[in-house]
């Protein structure tokens, strides 16, 4: 499955906007997401790829933008 | 018992600030020149922690050495527990529980009169240490902390700078500065942070916080009472407004500048301790409040809590809304805080303000997200924004500073 493609349709479910032009914006900053929203994205994330993500590797300044988080689940899927 | 030890309380007067420049000049210069002296930290940080628990205080600084074995067992274990490949989720509850347990005792003990209780209960500062204690028992849960290195867990959870009252630093994050020396050049940046943010702190709570707290809050608190057990009824006048800004602006500066202070000495040794306040009084609502004030205790709050809290929840599927999860997760947030702060009705009652007032506020988000085109949004409704937040926050510290106690039922 292509882990881009797999990271916005998350997004998208969680904020209702399609991130695929944005992939570099800030999406805490501009009020998209927040905690709750961070913690099922979390969950969403480990179901679909499968990996394991702890609340204590979340940062949020890790995880703030579309491209972050692709990079981050596509670092975790070689673990 | 009393011994005629000079005691000295952390970054209280100027003469505080002469003693740890002089202490810390060995520690700038080995620094400079690419050396982390850790024996001297070390000998140096013992000398300024005993310098807060001797003398008058010399029951405090026994209760703080029982409490620091006694957290120690409790962490060794659980890692050694957790060594063994366990992970448990009772054990994980139980450690976490025994953790906070001296904290709870002290919360508790210290909510009844004054010398009802025959000896002296916890010690300056051991809400922060637990924050620290517990924060490394969730984080060696989750693998995200594999070993926990005894000297630098000591050093971490003493580190002097902060140990009074924060900003409270992650493990992780602390092992990371404290291993390393940093290159000249990012040391003379340091160095220039460090000294900018002692004389801001100077400014914040020697002169700012000063005017507010110790000049202007007595003499409208008193006008505020007379004026007030003469209107009668809810007592409510002019002053009691002015109390509400101008222990706000106290607040702000005295805590800020101590928090500089404590930011600062951590910069002169090479340690990267993060920010508490982050201009507080912009924000545009109350979520973002939260992200600026006294941003140390509610990120730990926010992770160690609402975001774990919320994680466990979801994953059980305990709520089948979102948005109820997210406020059950609130409250529950604000009510801790707020019984962490004392058991007394105004600071509950403030946990229960901020929890309900960031629901209203995501409320609102909700509300702003599906009418985006009818809402105007421009420079007026962002200072709008701005004015409302200010006078919310100002009021829920007028709740939190115990003043409508001390009008209403004469004490505080």
């Amino acid at each position: 499955m292509d882990t881009k493609q797999g990271v916005l349709d998350i997004l998208n479910d969680l904020t209702g906007e399609d991130l695929s032009d944005q992939m570099d914006e800030n999406i805490f900053d501009n009020g998209l997401m927040d905690s709750m929203a961070s913690v099922q994205m979390l969950l969403s994330l480990q179901e679909k790829f499968d990996i394991d993500v702890p609340v204590s590797e979340f940062k949020r300044a890790e995880w703030d933008t579309p491209n972050k988080i692709v990079a981050k689940v596509e670092s975790l899927e070689n673990e | 018992m009393n011994f005629n030890f000079i005691n000295l309380q952390p970054y209280s007067n100027p003469q505080y600030f002469i003693y740890l420049m002089i202490a810390l000049i060995p520690i700038i210069l080995g620094l400079y020149f690419g050396h982390r002296f850790k024996t001297y930290e070390a000998i140096f940080s013992i000398v300024f922690l005993f310098l807060i628990f001797d003398g008058s205080h010399w029951q405090q600084g026994v209760n703080l050495l029982i409490w620091l074995v006694y957290e120690f067992i409790l962490t060794f274990a659980y890692q050694y527990y957790r060594h063994h490949g366990k992970n448990k989720t009772w054990v994980f509850s139980l450690a976490v529980i025994l953790a906070i347990i001296p904290l709870a005792a002290v919360k508790y003990l210290t909510a009844f009169p004054d010398n009802s209780i025959g000896f002296v209960i916890g010690f300056l500062g051991i809400s922060y240490v637990t924050f620290k204690t517990v924060q490394v028992i969730m984080e060696m849960r989750d693998g995200a902390i594999k070993k926990v290195d005894p000297v630098t867990y000591a050093r971490f959870l003493l580190f002097f700078p902060t140990i009074s009252s924060g900003p409270i630093d992650r493990y992780r994050r602390f092992k990371k500065d404290y291993e390393k020396v940093p290159t000249r050049d990012a040391y003379i940046t340091d160095l220039q942070y460090a000294v900018r943010y002692l004389f801001q702190g100077f400014l914040y709570k020697f002169v700012i916080g000063w005017f507010f707290g110790t000049y202007w809050l007595p003499k409208i608190t008193a006008s505020a009472l007379v004026v007030g057990n003469a209107n009668g009824g809810l007592k409510l006048s002019w002053w009691v407004l002015a109390y509400m800004y101008c222990y706000s602006m106290y607040l702000f500066f005295d805590f800020a500048g101590y928090s500089l202070f404590a930011v600062s000495i951590s910069y002169f040794m090479g340690i990267h301790t993060p920010m508490n306040f982050n201009k507080p009084f912009i924000s545009k609502n109350i979520k973002d409040f939260w992200n600026r004030w006294h941003m140390t205790l509610s990120f730990w709050f926010r992770d160690y809590i609402y975001m774990r809290f919320s994680f466990f929840a979801m994953k059980k599927k305990l709520f089948k809304n979102r948005i109820r999860l997210s406020q059950v997760s609130y409250f529950l947030l604000f009510l801790i805080q707020g019984f962490w702060h004392g058991l007394t009705w105004y600071y509950i009652v403030y946990g229960i303000f901020h929890a309900s007032a960031i629901c209203i506020n995501d409320m609102w988000l909700r509300f702003k997200g599906k009418h985006k085109k009818q809402i105007p949004s421009n420079k007026f409704t962002e200072w709008f924004a701005i004015f409302l937040t200010f006078n919310v926050v100002c009021f829920s510290f007028l709740i939190f500073s115990g003043f409508l106690s001390q009008l209403w039922f004469g004490w505080k």
